[in-house]
């Protein structure tokens, strides 16, 4: 738990939208719109936050399954957005991802043996039967049957087929793993199973783990550090105790006050902060703080200078203008302005 | 809610089964339950354990085959929906009963006006004119909450975002002043702090109207929040049933208080592990001889092999009026 595994600073992925005759660019999707962080080696990051906040899309620019516009994110002392694609290739083995969907992101032709082996087949020159091994030892660690090996995925559970995809993602020894939603696509019952999975198996391999998810509770459950993301950017990023107890951000706050919870007395007595209206458009955000077209502690500086995010207590981090920094934040590049287009990166396409 | 008072849906030993290529799958198994007039009823189950289906049954929704409703009576005002001919059951649909789906994406057709879709059974069931039934509908619009009304109207579901659209939903069954409103997952497909805008808004809407709610759910923080009494599906069975406070605080089937534990809280100590409900939910290939949570149940015995539990009342009440739990265990057993 020391120095940062990951270093994210002023990521920005912005996809471009044609229109007219001509398909020419008429603007752009700012779906991640200048987000730093850091995850310390060993540690969980959860990501939180709405459908539409842009929570994956930091996930998949991390890996670069897209090609960030802007930004740097150096995961083991390179940077990833940078990097030649041979380079990259090289450095894959070290980052992997498990997706939402186990239905959608294992191929149905594949068997369970071919698909926890292709990152061997395309990364390793191992011979078959070091493979076979290999995949067989995976199946063991996350709880499948090594029997099931030649078995095809629609003969799986969702809970199993994202054991699967988890043995997959494990297959090269990754350091850092991006979770997208490992869980959402999971019954109650079964979701409890496949995060004590991924806690044991962080605490045996000593994984780094980004978990982006719309769940709170779970997020409290797992993460060491939670990040609140709305509409692109962070809202708040503070340690998992510290954000539940006593959230700063005002829509952290509200986020919070809008889970319902299994408890009926509580829920009863409970002063629920209901937002108004919907999320802006991300190709449209409005000027200033992209929070304050529904804030409900909004005045006139949040509708002209967005707030950058900054430490407004030891460990805190939050990008609100009720809250003043206490020092320079560590996470130096501030983001935000259009001005301030980082220099490592031009556009990208 | 009034107790004593008449149920306005009375449902009795429902079964319903769909016959595929691959046999016969028992999606629902002798569900009984009513709804008093005003009440808010929880449904609570994972994924296949025939919370939709029951629900889908009793108003004819389910394409058959390969569905069919093998035995039981869904009494609405004393009419068995189960015997009624197809054109009366449609009388029933969105004017005595009214559906809001899931997904309302999905469920609102894209190449109708909003107006267009909430007129339709304003003017089929109620027999308004098209004025009439146009002025109803923005009326209908303002009292979900809906700004603008009258202009928005002549809008498309997809220029609505999915908040929007899932009040757009709640307004067309409102329609015609149902006795009996049937959630399925009404908020499952929406963020929570939207989730957090519908559920205000039913609880305002049933303050001003007073129909019965019928919500289905897997969230079981939705429902301590909405309901009044909650019924525990599971293996497409009711295991069990009880006032929304004592489902919480002594849940009696083992299912029920696995699910309680396994999910994490947002306050208070921080478990270092969760409770996992080990094994995966029953395929329900043939009908029932033995309890379906027998394989996951931490209290199983044999007994449990060999029969299934009927439900049994645990407060002295008649089954389905108090707490009742389909279980041979009991929580004394252990102490």
């Amino acid at each position: 738990m020391s120095a940062p595994l990951v270093q994210v600073r002023d990521l920005k992925m912005h996809f471009p939208i044609y229109s007219g005759i001509l398909r020419r660019r008429t603007g752009a999707v700012k779906a991640v719109d200048g987000v730093s962080f850091d995850i310390r080696a060993g540690e969980t990051l959860g990501l939180v936050g709405e459908s539409g906040c842009g929570k994956s899309t930091v996930g998949r620019a991390l890996l670069r399954l897209y090609e960030p516009t802007a930004g740097s994110v150096v995961i083991g002392g390179d940077d990833i957005a940078t990097l030649s694609p041979a380079a990259l290739r090289a450095k894959r083995p070290m980052m992997q991802m498990v997706f939402q969907d186990p239905q959608a992101s294992l191929n149905p032709r594949m068997t369970v043996q071919a698909i926890i082996s292709e990152p061997l087949d395309e990364q390793s020159d191992w011979d078959r039967d070091r493979k076979q091994a290999r995949v067989l030892e995976l199946m063991d660690q996350v709880g499948l049957n090594r029997r099931f090996a030649n078995r095809y995925p629609h003969e799986f559970s969702g809970g199993q087929r994202q054991r699967i995809g988890i043995a997959r993602a494990l297959a090269l020894s990754p350091k850092f793993i991006v979770c997208d939603e490992p869980i959402a696509a999971l019954d109650v019952s079964i979701q409890a199973q496949v995060v004590n999975l991924l806690e044991d198996l962080q605490d045996n391999l000593g994984l780094t783990y980004l978990f982006i998810s719309h769940d709170l509770s779970m997020v409290r459950h797992i993460a060491d550090r939670v990040a609140v993301m709305y509409l692109g950017r962070i809202a708040e990023l503070s340690p998992r105790d510290a954000l539940y107890d006593r959230p700063l951000h005002p829509y952290a706050e509200a986020l919070l006050s809008a889970v319902p919870e299994p408890d009926p007395s509580r829920e009863g007595a409970r002063q629920r902060i209901i937002l108004q209206g919907d999320v802006p458009s991300p190709a449209n955000p409005p000027k200033g703080c992209n929070f304050c077209t529904r804030c409900p502690k909004v005045f006139d500086r949040c509708r002209v200078e967005k707030p950058d995010l900054v430490e407004v207590e030891p460990g805190r981090l939050v990008a609100c203008h009720l809250f003043p920094a206490i020092t320079k934040s560590s996470l130096a590049q501030p983001g935000g302005t259009e001005a301030t287009e980082p220099k490592q990166l031009g556009e990208v396409q | 809610m009034p107790d004593g008072a008449a149920p306005v849906l009375d449902v009795r030993g429902l079964k319903t089964v769909f016959r595929t290529r691959g046999g016969e799958v028992h999606a629902v198994n002798s569900v009984s339950f009513h709804l008093k007039p005003g009440e808010l009823l929880g449904v609570v189950g994972e994924s296949g354990s025939g919370k939709s289906v029951t629900m889908m049954s009793l108003i004819g929704l389910l394409p058959s085959p390969p569905a069919e409703v093998r035995a039981g009576q869904v009494l609405l005002d004393g009419r068995d929906l189960l015997k009624i001919d197809a054109n009366e059951l449609r009388d029933v649909r969105g004017a005595k009963i009214g559906f809001v789906f899931q997904d309302p994406m999905t469920s609102l057709n894209p190449v109708f006006t909003v107006g267009s879709q909430i007129m339709e059974p304003l003017i089929r069931h109620m027999g308004l004119t098209k004025a009439q039934a146009r002025e109803r509908a923005a009326e209908l619009l303002a009292l979900v909450g809906i700004p603008d009304a009258a202009k928005r109207l002549k809008d498309y579901p997809h220029q609505f975002s999915g908040g929007m659209r899932q009040r757009v939903m709640i307004a067309i069954a409102l329609a015609c002043d149902p006795d009996v409103l049937i959630a399925d997952e009404p908020t499952t497909a929406l963020d929570v702090t939207i989730q957090a805008q519908i559920i205000e808004l039913v609880k305002d809407l049933r303050q001003k109207l007073g129909m019965a709610i019928v919500w289905i759910t897997h969230d079981l923080g939705v429902i301590a929040g909405i309901a009044d009494r909650v019924m525990v599906m599971y293996g497409g069975q009711v295991v069990e049933q009880a006032p929304v406070r004592q489902l919480f605080s002594d849940p009696r089937h083992p299912y029920t208080r696995a699910l309680l534990k396994t999910i994490p809280s947002l306050h208070g100590a921080r478990a270092a592990r969760l409770q996992a409900i080990e094994g995966q939910p029953p395929i329900l290939n043939a009908a029932p001889v033995a309890c379906p949570f027998r394989a996951r149940c931490a209290h199983a015995h044999a007994r449990c092999e060999t029969e299934n539990p009927v439900r049994r009342a645990v407060d002295g009440l008649d089954v389905g009026q108090g707490h009742d739990v389909a279980c041979h265990w009991t929580p004394e057993d252990a102490a």
